[in-house]
């Protein structure tokens, strides 16, 4: 039993790594493996070790941070709403996020305090729609998914808006942002640390989420405390996908379709598709961000593109051919 | 094994005024019917004895302990419900879904064991569905689904049954086959309540009856006394004839 969850997720270790090492290794400058290796040690030239240590493996570990953070709650939005459709963003959290960024660069601050807008702004738009779809009554999926989707199609028109009315020059910057950028990432830790902390937060309450998936009715008769369950995926949800969109900007597919893919792979168990979702979804990220500073180098692309880009046939190939 | 009792328990059914205070025990060993027309809160009912809708007045007392008063998981050790409707949330096969009902057993970071699969194999051997154990549960037929979940009630083993029309979507076959498991749990000393539309079925498997009226009115008592032609033609404002078979009463409708 224990072997069938430990197998797979093995596997997605091992491939995160050797993504992560390839992301280390090619860009403007190539690194050959032996280089990389004298780099790890301390040794080889400065320069490379510089490159590597202070502008690769920090973006790539944010890049892995923000897949992981996004694929992980993208599957708790899934189980929360029970709707396949849900992603990290169905709750109009990205857009929220999007408005408190792009009104920072409007403001002419960058940083910490876009960071933190863009956090605020996503908090702002949570509570909005939990208090929205909350109503009088109790919320129901319908009416929370319901509710997120317009509040979304709202803050997507304020945008519109916002850059309609942006000097031409901060347009790039803000377009990028708003399509997901690694670019800024240069403080790692903070995401995985969150992202780790979750999967083991998340593992013992995985057969829960399981039979929650089956609906809080079969899930309270099991035994499951359905109300504080479900408060909390939202919190927890919420909270990942603030911490993935203040680090790299809204960066979309990932949430969704990361789940997914390994829904048809591995099945549907929570604990294993939630450690899953952390590995696969931070070994695509770092893959597609790789690719997006590397393709027209030394141009970079937005980072969004390229999870699309790889995400979508993928996942057509897989739904294709499964049962 | 525990019993069920109602204190003057008036469930919740929204527009309803008012209703009869029910103060009954459901004993070890009980199987107890619940009978009305649609509508008349028969699903309700069952839910409120099992704590997922909380009464407008009055308690439940599961083991002489209030349910309010109980966790969840306590009272899923103690209470299997089976419900008339499931939802499809992801894919899962036969054998998952009858597993899930060793939930209330397991600890967080413990993993189902050898024998919590092998009760989830003999549930599924017992409602006659081992054959499907590795079919995903949204490809079957209503009947086969019907059975599956009557597996994980089996699995799960609670010493109290509620079961809503657990006979729905089955052929005859396997309708007297899941109404003798409710009687052999029952001679084991648990205790069940169903919710049937089948009048039969209820004479044939049911020692105790609840007849419970659109109005909220309700009553109830052993079999006998409570599946009178005259009661049960006012319960479903439907004349009936009554023939004997096997010496056991057979209700039809006619015009």
């Amino acid at each position: 039993m224990a072997t069938r969850l430990w197998q797979p997720l093995g596997l997605l270790a091992v491939i995160a790594i050797a993504a992560m090492l390839f992301s280390l290794t090619v860009g403007s400058a190539q690194l050959s493996a032996s280089q990389l290796w004298a780099v790890v040690q301390g040794q080889g030239d400065a320069l490379a070790g510089t490159m590597v240590i202070d502008l690769r493996l920090p973006r790539g570990l944010s890049a892995f941070a923000v897949g992981g953070l996004l694929a992980v709650a993208g599957a708790l939005m899934q189980v929360l709403l029970r709707n396949p459709l849900a992603d990290p963003y169905v709750l109009g959290l990205s857009g929220g996020a999007s408005i408190g960024a792009l009104a920072a660069m409007l403001a002419g601050v960058g940083g910490v305090l876009m960071s933190g807008s863009a956090f605020l702004g996503a908090l702002v738009s949570t509570f909005l729609v939990f208090g929205l779809a909350h109503g009088s009554g109790g919320w129901t999926p319908s009416r929370l998914l319901l509710t997120g989707v317009v509040v979304a199609a709202g803050w997507g028109a304020v945008i519109t808006l916002m850059l309609a009315l942006s000097p031409a020059e901060r347009l790039p910057g803000m377009l990028y942002w708003l399509m997901g950028d690694l670019s800024y990432a240069r403080a790692p830790w903070p995401p995985l640390l969150l992202l780790m902390l979750t999967c083991i937060v998340l593992i013992p309450l995985g057969r829960s989420l399981n039979v929650l998936a089956r609906g809080p009715q079969q899930a309270a008769a099991l035994g499951v405390d359905v109300r504080p369950l479900e408060w909390g995926i939202y919190v927890a949800a919420s909270l990942l996908t603030a911490a993935a969109v203040t680090t790299a900007g809204s960066i979309g597919f990932v949430g969704l379709v990361v789940p997914h893919m390994l829904r048809l792979l591995l099945g549907n168990d929570q604990r294993l598709i939630l450690p899953a979702c952390a590995l696969a979804g931070g070994t695509l990220l770092v893959l597609a961000d790789t690719l997006a500073r590397t393709m027209i180098a030394p141009e970079q692309l937005p980072v969004g593109v390229i999870t699309a880009l790889l995400g979508v046939p993928t996942f057509l190939f897989l739904l294709y051919r499964s049962r | 094994m525990s019993r069920l009792v109602t204190q003057d328990l008036i469930f919740d059914v929204p527009g309803r005024s008012g209703g009869t205070a029910l103060n009954f025990a459901i004993e070890p060993g009980q199987v107890w019917g619940v009978l009305g027309p649609n509508g008349a809160g028969k699903t309700t009912l069952l839910h409120t004895l099992a704590g997922l809708n909380s009464p407008r007045s009055g308690q439940v007392l599961l083991a002489d302990q209030p349910l309010a008063t109980l966790r969840r998981r306590d009272i899923a050790r103690a209470l299997g419900m089976v419900f008339q409707e499931r939802l499809d949330g992801f894919p899962a096969t036969v054998l998952e879904t009858a597993l899930i009902g060793r939930h209330p057993y397991l600890s967080l970071w413990q993993m189902e064991g050898a024998d919590d699969y092998a009760r989830a194999e003999a549930a599924l051997e017992k409602l006659d569905v081992a054959h499907l154990r590795d079919r995903l549960v949204s490809t079957l037929s209503g009947g086969e689904r019907q059975r599956v979940a009557m597996a994980t009630v089996l699995t799960q083993a609670p010493s109290i049954w509620l079961a809503d029309e657990p006979t729905n979507h089955l052929d005859l076959h396997h309708q007297s086959a899941v109404m003798a498991l409710m009687a052999e749990q029952a001679a084991e000393g648990r205790a069940v309540m169903m919710c049937l539309h089948d009048l039969n079925l209820a004479a044939r498997w049911c020692d105790h009856i609840l007849l419970l009226y659109p109005s909220g009115e309700a009553c109830w008592g052993p079999r006998d006394t409570m599946l009178v032609p005259s009661a049960l033609e006012r319960l479903y404002q439907q004349r009936l004839a009554t023939v004997e078979v096997n010496g056991a009463p057979v209700f039809v409708p006619v015009q």
